[in-house]
């Protein structure tokens, strides 16, 4: 009992928790599935708020590393705790069949060296497969250091790898992770894409060809422990996308969890705003069609912490709009604020029956009191509505105060924050 | 057209039968009672058997106009929108009318409220897919749902494919069903009441070390009840593990009163 508290305790920073990505239908003999109707399936929410998918522990929080950011690090006070493989898989399988879980998400402090402590992960995942027959949902982390054919084995047993990046920079990283580098890091990262990419031409050609890390892989990084920008976060975020193929990039708002001279000091708050805005554009990029570019640019490094990153855009390029509801496609339907991929779907579906009028968007889904100031209907804009840069960026603000994370929203100043200082 | 009241069943059937009897005597039924709730009313009555075959005639008829609206038909019948039965009159009638384009018309009166009625119940279905908490009393697994709307035909497909070796039983309290499954069968049935047996030391240690799991894994720096509840909101908690009350992790008590809520600290309706 103490055991799963100790490595769950070490566990919760972690911010992925998805059980997408994976298809496999259930089989006979065989415990569960992973397949596409359960997407997104949360079994619990935490008093955080932070959806719970995953049995989401550490095979042990003992560790060789010293990062300081890190409340596993050796040189940190705490007590420690080691699960052994069967331990873990048996209470992996009785926590899913009592519906508590969508399956494992193993992670694991560096136990004598990253091969060591990867055979064990490996160890349980085997018993988990084979022993037990589980057909669940299984997110490994892949311990940068480890040798290839390690994390190649890990693949074939999970449905999805990360690897995390941590800090957004070399610099941070050299301070605050002193035996991790960012080569580390990325070696793992290709070679996952790599193998990802040499399995699906083997699929093509070989139909049973065992699988590979089928829900593909993701990252995290720690934000507000160092001080780069949301600019440099962003693009880092973009480029993970383009050229490892990421499934997702995860952001964790920095919880101060030790004093030390290079961190920011234990009593400052977790930057929650600036992590949800972070996850706004990071939706912006995957699904809208945006690029990190358009989003930040050196003049405003950092988002602004009163409207969300698609209005700003919007406020900056009011020359796109206002855009025609009933003849717009997909692409520029998606950049007004106030429609999201559902509007939009919804919108394409039932222009064709008949014009659309402002009253239908209402009943459609249209948050319209974001999208009125971008759209026309018929070519008309919604009577009574003045269009000024500045009132419509007034309304926007005052549109979304009530949604914010946070109490941190005292009474609001327009002028001094515009800057969108990072907070 | 006579406006009339249609008093049937309360069975999917009974229900397709009155479509089909409104057009064959030319009336428009303002009203639909079944057998549970009769009321008196200014409206004539009359009575709906069910038939089989008119009652196929309809689905049919809905299929080839559209399979999408024949899916809205079944799931909307589940929902537990009050007037589910006149929406969805009024939403076949329409249907009719104007044919397959106004299942493109979304915003209409007679598509709409029928629309929101699904999405709730569609909404319910995909959390409580997460929310099932089971137990195991001797190899067979049991849980129980307070639902709003009759989910279980829709959540039995995703049970019955992931537990696919287990038998279990899963009971909604509210609608008095339950959906029992062994592999290879599996059946909807009324049940007028059910009572989880006392828990087992091997249960009772699963549910602690869950409940322990669940209380560990928050982040105490970033709590946020607001943002917990509209995610899962407090009527889905009487019947998780988590937020039971120390008699529920107890080897030997039993546990989950019918009264249910108002066992639960803090609980406030």
């Amino acid at each position: 009992m103490d055991k799963l508290t100790i490595l769950t305790d070490a566990a919760k920073y972690d911010a992925a928790c998805t059980s997408s990505g994976a298809q496999r239908g259930s089989r006979r003999g065989m415990i569960g599935n992973t397949s596409a109707s359960v997407a997104g399936c949360c079994h619990t929410f935490s008093g955080d708020g932070r959806c719970v998918t995953l049995l989401k522990v550490l095979m042990t929080n003992c560790c060789v590393y010293d990062c300081k950011y890190c409340v596993n690090r050796c040189s940190n006070d705490t007590r420690r705790a080691v699960f052994t493989p069967e331990e873990l898989a048996d209470l992996t399988i009785q926590f899913y069949r009592r519906n508590y879980i969508e399956g494992l998400f193993l992670s694991s402090g560096v136990l004598v060296s990253p091969d060591y402590t990867t055979e064990r992960m490996i160890r349980c995942l085997d018993l988990l497969r084979r022993r037990h027959r589980f057909n669940g949902y299984i997110h490994a982390k892949a311990i940068p250091g480890t040798s290839p054919e390690l994390v190649t084995r890990l693949g074939l047993l999970a449905d999805r790898l990360s690897v995390n990046i941590e800090l957004p920079s070399e610099r941070g990283l050299a301070a605050l992770a002193p035996n991790k580098t960012r080569k580390a890091i990325f070696r793992p990262m290709g070679l996952i894409k790599s193998t990802l990419q040499e399995n699906r031409e083997e699929l093509a050609k070989y139909r049973h060809a065992p699988r590979f890390a089928p829900a593909g892989q993701s990252t995290q990084m720690i934000i507000g422990a160092t001080p780069d920008s949301d600019r440099h976060i962003l693009s880092l975020t973009q480029s993970l996308y383009d050229r490892y193929r990421l499934k997702r990039v995860f952001y964790s708002a920095y919880v101060p969890v030790v004093e030390n001279t290079l961190l920011p000091s234990p009593d400052t708050k977790p930057p929650l705003l600036r992590e949800h805005r972070l996850y706004q554009a990071d939706w912006l990029l995957r699904f809208y069609g945006f690029r990190a570019e358009e989003l930040l640019d050196e003049n405003d490094p950092n988002f602004n912490p009163l409207v969300d990153p698609k209005c700003s855009w919007a406020l900056k390029h009011l020359e796109f709009f206002p855009v025609e509801v009933n003849t717009a496609g997909r692409e520029e339907l998606l950049r007004v604020p106030g429609v999201g991929t559902v509007s939009a779907k919804r919108i394409l579906y039932a222009r064709r029956a008949r014009k659309l009028e402002h009253e239908d968007l209402r009943k459609l889904g249209v948050v319209m009191k974001r999208a009125q100031y971008f759209i026309t209907c018929k070519g008309r804009v919604l009577d009574g509505l003045k269009l000024q840069q500045d009132s419509i960026l007034r309304n926007l603000i005052a549109a979304e105060r009530t949604a914010l994370p946070g109490a941190e929203l005292e009474q609001l100043s327009l002028f001094d924050r515009m800057g969108g200082a990072s907070q | 057209m006579k406006e009339t009241i249609y008093r049937y069943d309360g069975s999917f059937e009974g229900f397709l039968c009155c479509v089909f009897d409104s057009y064959v005597y030319k009336e428009y039924p303002v009203q639909f009672q079944d057998e549970a709730h009769l009321a008196q009313s200014l409206f004539p009555a009359r009575w709906v058997g069910a038939d089989p075959r008119h009652a196929r005639r309809v689905l049919v008829s809905l299929e080839k106009i559209d399979p999408y609206a024949k899916e809205l038909t079944v799931k909307g019948f589940l929902t537990c929108a009050p007037d589910r039965e006149v929406l969805l009159y009024r939403f076949i009638r329409a249907l009719y009318d104007i044919g397959r384009p106004l299942l493109r018309q979304l915003s209409d009166e007679a598509v709409l409220p029928l629309l929101r009625a699904v999405r709730h119940l569609d909404g319910e279905v995909h959390l409580l897919k997460g929310f099932v908490r089971f137990s195991e009393f001797e190899g067979t697994l049991a849980g129980e749902i307070r639902p709003k709307n009759r989910v279980l035909p829709l959540l039995r497909g995703h049970f019955c494919s992931r537990m696919y070796n287990e038998v279990f039983l899963l009971y909604d309290r509210n609608h008095r069903e339950a959906l029992v499954h062994r592999p290879g069968q599996w059946a909807i049935v009324p049940m007028e009441s059910f009572r989880m047996a006392a828990p087992s030391a091997e249960e009772a240690q699963y549910r602690r070390l869950w409940k322990r799991f669940y209380d560990t894994i928050e982040i105490k720096e970033r709590r946020n009840p607001r943002l917990r509840m509209s995610n899962m909101p407090k009527r889905y908690w009487e019947t998780m593990t988590e937020f039971q009350d120390e008699d529920y992790f107890l080897a030997g008590t039993e546990t989950l009163p019918e009264g249910g809520a108002s066992a639960l600290p803090g609980h406030a309706k």
